[in-house]
């Protein structure tokens, strides 16, 4: 139950919230004193805790609905409050986190104990203090959107318009206004009429950064489309598709199902977007259709052993993607508990593991080197004693600074850029 | 089409050699071990049944009394047993039928019931 699903920084990078199997959101607060000091480190402390879903029952399929949390996205803040939608499966919930650390005292029909006054026993009023009190932070749910999916909801995106979101399943895309949870647009549709003749799933979605009229969403055969809303309510017709061509001769069972999108992510800039697909890392110019500007090979070696991760099911891990805050790196993560970056603008890239074993902290880590072929050099970790049940499926970078949030089966790590 | 043993040229590997006559590429050479271990395997992989299943994902329960007692059994490691203190009234006292242990009914009809 304490598995996490899902890591995301809201938009200052202030506040950290991780979504784990067991419906539970913890969100984490950064510690902002000494920001201007020159040996400042991060520190993220648990600012609030609480229980986003719970499991439910569907009774028309006999199904168990899991309270798992596969989605968090951060609204822009607007107030004192700050608001993020959750979801799971079947239902999407705005929260709002707000802080108290003020109490009213002196009430003239209450005991300090919150029991009533006998009205007769009042002689004289007064007017109620505030008094300053420890800090509390109380979650509350705002708004409950529910029963507009049929099929498993992967994605939920924000649109810059600051008043609608989408949320995608399977094999349907609704657009929600934050305000009106009974109901819901349709807004891409690819439930084919008769179900023997599916042969692709929607697999992510996103709204562009800037313009509220377009996003686009990924599919289970490696492509991408590019919807604009403003060309028909219904945008089951895409305006752009992005897809890579495939070279028939080097077809196998396993391309399609290593092809499918786990995710994908706009940039910052809104000008590129990344795939991530078993294997690679793609990014794309939204300016080009046939074929992406960059590919990162997150874990070549893979590809002698996809017998096994096909018996082993590890084959269809979603592994996720994301930006650093001025586009020039880009991170997922792998097994064996570690992550790559790879460095745009200077073409490098790295490997790191996250692990209490292997590193202490505030010490530098080592990048780790996989041998794929025969010869092993000393530090180079095998193929063969990599552990897939340590995978490193959700990451995130903070909008701002080199600080990195990675996600462990149980356990999230906060990385930071070395400070001198 | 289906076996590509034979002149084939490297796949997006990072390794590319030159055309060779027994070269095949790892993708493929994993697909041939697949099929040795699972010759029904259909040739549509990402086809039909793949997809439904992932869309099928979910715990399938009878009904919503055995979702709640599956949830029950978690929740409490130990299952609800019969009363111990049951056990204990053999010897003691003359037992009542409230004492007894509920009879199962009998797998063989008795010839004697309507």
């Amino acid at each position: 139950a304490d598995i996490i699903s899902t890591v995301e920084f809201n938009h200052t990078g202030e506040l950290l919230a991780t979504g784990d199997k067991g419906g539970r959101v913890v969100i984490f607060q950064q510690e902002i004193e000494n920001k201007n000091q020159p040996l400042f480190r991060s520190e993220y402390n648990v600012y609030s805790t609480f229980q986003s879903h719970e499991p439910e029952f569907d009774y028309l399929k006999s199904l168990e609905i899991e309270e798992k949390i596969n989605k968090i996205r951060w609204l822009p803040q607007k107030n004192a409050a700050q608001f993020l939608l959750s979801t799971n499966d079947k239902t999407i919930k705005l929260w709002k986190i707000s802080e108290r650390d003020k109490r009213p005292e002196g009430y003239n029909l209450k005991e300090e104990d919150g029991r009533y006054k006998d009205p007769n026993t009042i002689t004289s009023l007064r007017v109620p203090v505030l008094i300053p009190m420890d800090l509390m932070v109380e979650a509350s749910p705002r708004r409950v959107f529910a029963n507009a999916h049929t099929y498993h909801i992967n994605s939920i995106s924000v649109n810059s318009d600051n008043e609608t979101y989408l949320s995608a399943d399977d094999l349907r895309i609704n657009l929600w206004h934050l305000e009106i949870t009974d109901r819901s647009f349709n807004i891409v549709d690819i439930k084919p009429t008769n179900m023997e003749e599916l042969t692709e799933v929607i697999t992510a979605a996103e709204f562009h950064p800037h313009q509220c009229n377009t996003f686009v969403y990924s599919s289970s055969k490696g492509t991408i489309r590019l919807c604009d809303m403003r060309t028909s309510a219904l945008c089951d017709k895409h305006s752009k598709l992005f897809e890579e061509p495939e070279d028939p001769s080097n077809r196998s069972f396993f391309s399609e199902i290593i092809s499918s999108i786990s995710d994908v992510k706009f940039s910052h800039s809104g000008r590129y977007m990344m795939t991530r697909d078993y294997l690679s890392v793609k990014v794309w110019d939204l300016n080009m259709e046939n074929r992406p500007v960059e590919t990162y090979q997150v874990h070549e070696y893979l590809r002698s052993k996809l017998c096994s991760l096909y018996e082993n099911d590890c084959i269809f891990d979603k592994f996720e993607c994301c930006w650093n805050g001025n586009d020039s790196v880009v991170m997922t993560g792998s097994y064996n508990n570690f992550f790559r970056m790879f460095d745009r603008g200077h073409r490098r890239d790295i490997t790191l593991e996250a692990s209490r074993e292997n590193s202490k902290p505030m010490q530098v880590l080592k990048p780790r080197k996989v041998s794929a072929g025969g010869k092993r050099k000393k530090d180079e970790i095998s193929v063969d004693s990599l552990d897939f049940n340590k995978k490193i499926l959700h990451t995130a970078w903070h909008p701002q600074d080199n600080i990195i949030a990675v996600a462990t089966t149980n356990n999230l790590y906060i990385f930071q850029d070395k400070v001198n | 089409r289906d076996s590509e043993l034979g002149r084939t040229r490297m796949g997006t590997g990072s390794h590319c050699t030159e055309i060779q006559d027994t070269v095949i590429s790892p993708e493929k050479a994993e697909e041939a071990k697949l099929k040795a271990r699972y010759p029904n395997l259909g040739n549509k992989p990402g086809g039909s049944d793949l997809l439904r299943k992932r869309l099928q994902k979910g715990q399938k329960y009878f009904d919503s009394g055995d979702y709640n007692m599956a949830k029950a059994k978690i929740k409490n490691k130990q299952l609800p047993t019969a009363a111990p203190e049951k056990t204990e009234i053999t010897g003691d006292h003359i037992p009542t039928p409230q004492d007894l242990p509920q009879r199962k009914p009998s797998l063989v009809a008795s010839k004697l019931a309507g």
